[in-house]
Order: structure tokens, then sequence, then C-alpha cells
């Protein structure tokens, strides 16, 4: 045991200040779902203890089911399907491209990730709004200006996710294609394979393991993406935006209304630790978890 | 992500030592008959490539040329009459330079603190074996999954009870260990990679475990070190939500939310100064970011969840 201590003290300074700053706050989630905590009041430092009412409250709420529906929705579409697929694509095809193409267009890929979130998301404000570029590409072709913001907030918010968030993917499977042992695509060439062939026989067993991870990893980014909605469509108008964080946020400081708002924390985090759980399971026969 | 991004770079630097990362840069690449370079698939594959240039690009051009229009709106058009007025306007004390004055400092000392907490667990976790390695990993590796705004509220309601609204320390603190599994978990992969017989020469000669970090783990990981403390330093920049929720007063908020406060209350009339005021808080994570894969490889920061 001395032993022990005398080689591990190191670790005690990171595993205190995580206890304090994240173990705390989920534990104070918890305890906060179970009381009627307010923004201001006196509820706010006196709070009562009403039990699961928080939680009854959630589950015969309409906004609860419609807000986990968007966030799916959200979710699917602007990450496992476009920013995945986009980003494979890319990857693919920036290996065999042009450098000056290929350097081109990873780089403005890559810069709409660079650049901090709340700056894309006031671009993409610009870009959707009114009197947007949008409108004026659409313009150009005669047709009318549509207010996309309030029109259609998921398909903007949509859009603008896979704006922001394919470089991640694109880098992973640039990574991932790279590593590819170039033996096995050089011999399936000869064996007379097309490049589709080569891609799905060869390059996507190969880069399995990225694809799960790849997958797991924007899933739980993406789920948790707040400020990109919150600056272009706050969740609305009404609810027709509202994910998740939003809600939480909406019921937390707009209606002020903190315990609610720490039983939708919960129930978030409760999900994104089933997806943590399943992602650390794909992970387990890694190296990087053990000394071997 | 904020966070989003934070959470993001992920296990993505990780598993591979730099070393490995970049020779395969070396291994020259036949050039295969199917390789589109010529005929109907290389066509396409260029269409495509140009077609999404355009399509990411658009969006950000608005930014450069609004910055420097004298009558700028959210159209993008070339001004027609350029200007630095929009620049000009905004470099004031209140508008620019405290707001940035205060996000270096949430930054810098944020990445300081996850640095040194970093190296100090990542070391005995990389040197020994026990059987506390693999849970402390796993659940490092849980934390880097928890989605950080679903801990937006619950932060909030902790941080008035503990007295800790507008408290800088305190938005430190917590971007800090928000951060902190990510770095513990890149940290450790990189220190794998670094060779224990230096140290245990430097052992037999009676140096202490504090001693043998400093002077020989420190000094060979420094190139793994610099994409650790790039992608914190990008993720508290960058960070949104956390100052917003936390610091009430202009005179201690970061960038993001005095800027977002100047979005909310010109944004629909001065479109020129927000264009310029978003390139200039934008600009040190890109430089961050263009040196770092000039001086690391361009995966140092992503790329690297391999299976």
């Amino acid at each position: 045991m001395r032993e022990f201590s005398k080689r591990y003290w190191p670790t005690i300074p990171g595993i205190i200040l995580m206890a304090a700053f994240m173990l705390g706050p989920v534990i104070w989630a918890f305890y906060g779902s179970l009381t009627n905590v307010s923004l201001t009041g006196p509820r706010a430092q006196n709070p009562d203890f009403i039990g699961l009412k928080n939680y009854s409250h959630l589950f015969t709420d309409p906004a609860f089911p419609k807000s986990i529906w968007l966030t799916i929705v959200f979710v699917l579409l602007s990450a496992v399907v476009a920013q995945n697929l986009l980003g494979l694509l890319l990857a693919v095809l920036l290996e065999r491209s042009n450098k000056i193409i290929g350097r081109a267009v990873s780089t403005t890929v890559v810069a709409a990730w660079v650049m901090p979130e709340l700056v894309s998301a006031f671009a993409c404000y610009a870009f959707f709004s009114k009197a947007g570029t949008m409108n004026q590409i659409l313009g150009v072709f005669g047709l009318h200006e549509i207010e996309w913001l309030f029109a259609f907030p998921m398909a903007s918010v949509i859009l603008a996710n896979i704006w922001r968030g394919t470089a991640y993917s694109m880098m992973n499977y640039q990574a991932a294609i790279g590593e590819v042992d170039h033996s096995l695509t050089e011999a399936a060439v000869v064996d007379g394979a097309n490049s589709w062939q080569v891609f799905a026989h060869i390059t996507v067993p190969v880069i399995k393991q990225t694809i799960v991870t790849n997958m797991m990893l924007i899933t739980l980014q993406t789920m948790s993406a707040f400020t990109l909605i919150f600056v272009m469509t706050a969740g609305g108008p009404g609810t027709k935006s509202m994910t998740l964080p939003v809600f939480a946020y909406k019921v937390a400081f707009k209606y002020g209304d903190i315990g609610y708002g720490c039983a939708i924390a919960v129930v978030m985090l409760v999900i994104g630790a089933i997806f943590g759980v399943i992602y650390i399971r794909s992970m387990k026969n890694e190296k990087g978890l053990s000394n071997e | 992500m904020s966070d989003i991004t934070t959470n993001a770079v992920t296990n993505t630097a990780l598993n591979q030592p730099l070393s490995a990362r970049n020779h395969k840069k070396a291994s020259a690449r036949l050039q295969t008959p199917t390789s589109p370079r010529h005929g109907v698939s290389a066509f396409f594959a260029y269409a495509v490539l140009i077609l999404v240039f355009i399509c990411f690009i658009v969006p950000m051009l608005w930014l450069f040329l609004a910055a420097f229009d004298k009558n700028a709106s959210f159209q993008t058009k070339i001004p027609k009459q350029w200007t630095l007025g929009n620049f000009s306007t905004i470099l004031n004390t209140q508008t620019t330079f405290r707001p940035m004055w205060n996000s270096a400092i949430l930054a810098f000392v944020a990445t300081f603190i996850v640095i040194t907490f970093a190296v100090l667990a990542a070391y005995p976790l990389s040197r020994y074996q026990s059987r506390f390695n693999k849970p402390f990993l796993y659940t490092v590796l849980f934390g880097t999954c928890l989605p950080m705004t679903c801990l937006m509220v619950p932060v909030y309601s902790l941080f008035v009870t503990f007295h800790l609204i507008d408290s800088i320390i305190g938005t430190i603190l917590f971007l800090a260990a928000s951060s902190l599994p990510m770095a513990i978990w890149m940290t450790k992969n990189y220190m794998d990679s670094v060779p224990m017989s230096l140290e245990e020469a430097a052992w037999v000669d009676g140096a202490s475990m504090m001693q043998t970090l400093g002077k020989i783990v420190v000094p060979l990981m420094k190139p793994g070190l610099a994409a650790v403390s790039i992608f914190v330093l990008m993720g508290t920049w960058g960070n949104f939500f956390v100052p917003y929720m936390i610091l009430i007063s202009p005179s201690k908020q970061p960038a993001s939310v005095s800027i977002y406060s100047f979005f909310g209350q010109n944004g629909l009339i001065a479109y020129g100064q927000l264009a310029a005021f978003s390139l200039l808080y934008s600009a040190p994570v890109v430089l961050l970011y263009a040196l770092s894969n000039h001086v690391l490889g361009t995966y140092s920061l992503a790329g690297g969840i391999k299976g």
C-alpha cells in the first residue's frame, strides 16, 4: 500500500479537480432534479425536496418527446448520415486527387471546423437569414426568398452542423485510409477489381473500427450541440428546433425552473452514459488501455 | 462546442505516437490503373470536390467581405467601398481588448492547469502496472464521452450554492476539469511511446520520480504535449456557454460572450463590425492550428482513432 501511494500520488490533483467539477455537477444534477430549486426568489437558496415530481412532469410534458425526436433527427441526419458519409467520401477522393485541389478542399472544410463555434454560428446565421446569401443564390435562379430560420429551422441547423462538423469525420477517415496497407489494394487491382470494389471490399472492412468509433464520437458531440442552434434559432420558432440541450437551457434560464432543467440534464446524462459505455466496449481491445 | 469540438478531437490524436503517423508519408504510392486521374470517374471525382469546395467556402466568404465593407449587410458581395473602419471602430478596450485579454487568461491558465495535472496523472499510469490503471483509464475515457452541455444547468445551480457565480477562478477550474479527461488520455498515450530505458538509467543514478519526469520524460514528449496544449487551448478559447452562464460582469467576460452580446445589441445594424470582431476572435486559434499542422504534421490534432 505504501508502495502504491508512493507511485500513484501524482494522480491526486487530477482526481480532485475532476471529482469537484465533473462528478460534482453530475451528482448535483440528480440532487437538483429532486427539488424545486429555481433561478431567482426564495427557492433559489432554500429549495424544497419534491421527490420525483420533476420526472412525472417531464414524462407528461408534450415538449419532451418532441425535443427527443428533434435531437434524434438532428443527430441522425447531420452527423451519422451526412458528416459521416461526406467525410468518408472526401477522404477517399482526397487520397487520389490532385495536390492543389485537394489542399484547397481540405483547408476549406477544416477551416469551418477550426474557427470558434460561435463564429461559425454567426456565419450560418448570416447565410440563412432573410437578407442572406442563401436567398441571394436562390434569387439568381429566379426563386423566391424564404425565411429559412423561420420556415425551415431544422433544415437550417442541420445544414449548418454538416458544414461545421464534416472536417472531423474527414480527418479521422483520412488518417485511417492513409494506414490501409497498399499491397492489399494493389493486389485487388491486379486481380481486376474496379475502384468501387476496392473501396467496398478492401478499404471499408479494414477501417471498420474507425467507422464505428467515428460514428459514436460524432453522435455524442452532436447530441450536445448547443451554441450553433442557440445562436441560429434559439430553439425556435416556438419549439420547432428545440433539441434537448436547448430545452434544458430554456426551462432553466428562461422559465427559471432549475430543478426541472436538472431533470432534463439527468436524462441527457443517462443517454450520454449509454453511448459512452457502448463506445468504451468497442474500444476495449484497443491499445492505450493497458501497458502490456 | 464548444465543447463539441472539445470533446471532439477526442480520440483522434491519441492512440498513435507522432512518429508512427508521420512515416506513412514516406512510402511511395503505386499509381494503380483505377486511380481517377483521367476519364469519366476522374471527372466526377473532381466535380464532387469542387462542389464541396464551393459549398464550404461560400458561408465563410461573408465574414471576410463584410468585415471590410463600409455598407455591409448579410449578403455576400464585393464591397463597393473597402474600409478598415469596421476594425477601427471595435478596436477599443471595452469591445475588443479587454474581452480578448479575458479569453487569453481563461484559456492559458486552464491549459496550464490541465497540462500539469495531465502529465502528473499520466506518469504512473504509463509507467507502473497496477489494478488501479484500467478502472482509472476507463473512467477517464467515460468522462470524455459525457456531453458537457448537459452539465450547464447543474453547474449553474452548484455554482450558485457555492458562491462561484461570476468567479473567473470557478470558470477556469470548470473549463480545466472538463478538458482534463481527454488530456490525460492523450498524454498517457504520448507518454507510452517514450522509451523507459533512459529513465531506468536515471533511477539507478538515484533520481527521484519527479526529477525523472521533469528532466527526462517531459522533454522527450514535447511534440505530444504541444498537441495536447493546442487541443485544450482551442477548446477553452472557443468555449461559449460556460463563461456565458457563469460570468455576469461584462468586465470579466471573454470574447466569445462579449461578441455574442454585441451581436444581440448591434448585430442587426453593425454587420461589418460583427464580421470584423469575428475575424479578430477567430484569428488566434486558426493561426495556432495552422502552426501546429506545420510543426507537428497534419494529423497531430485529429486522425488516429484506428482499429
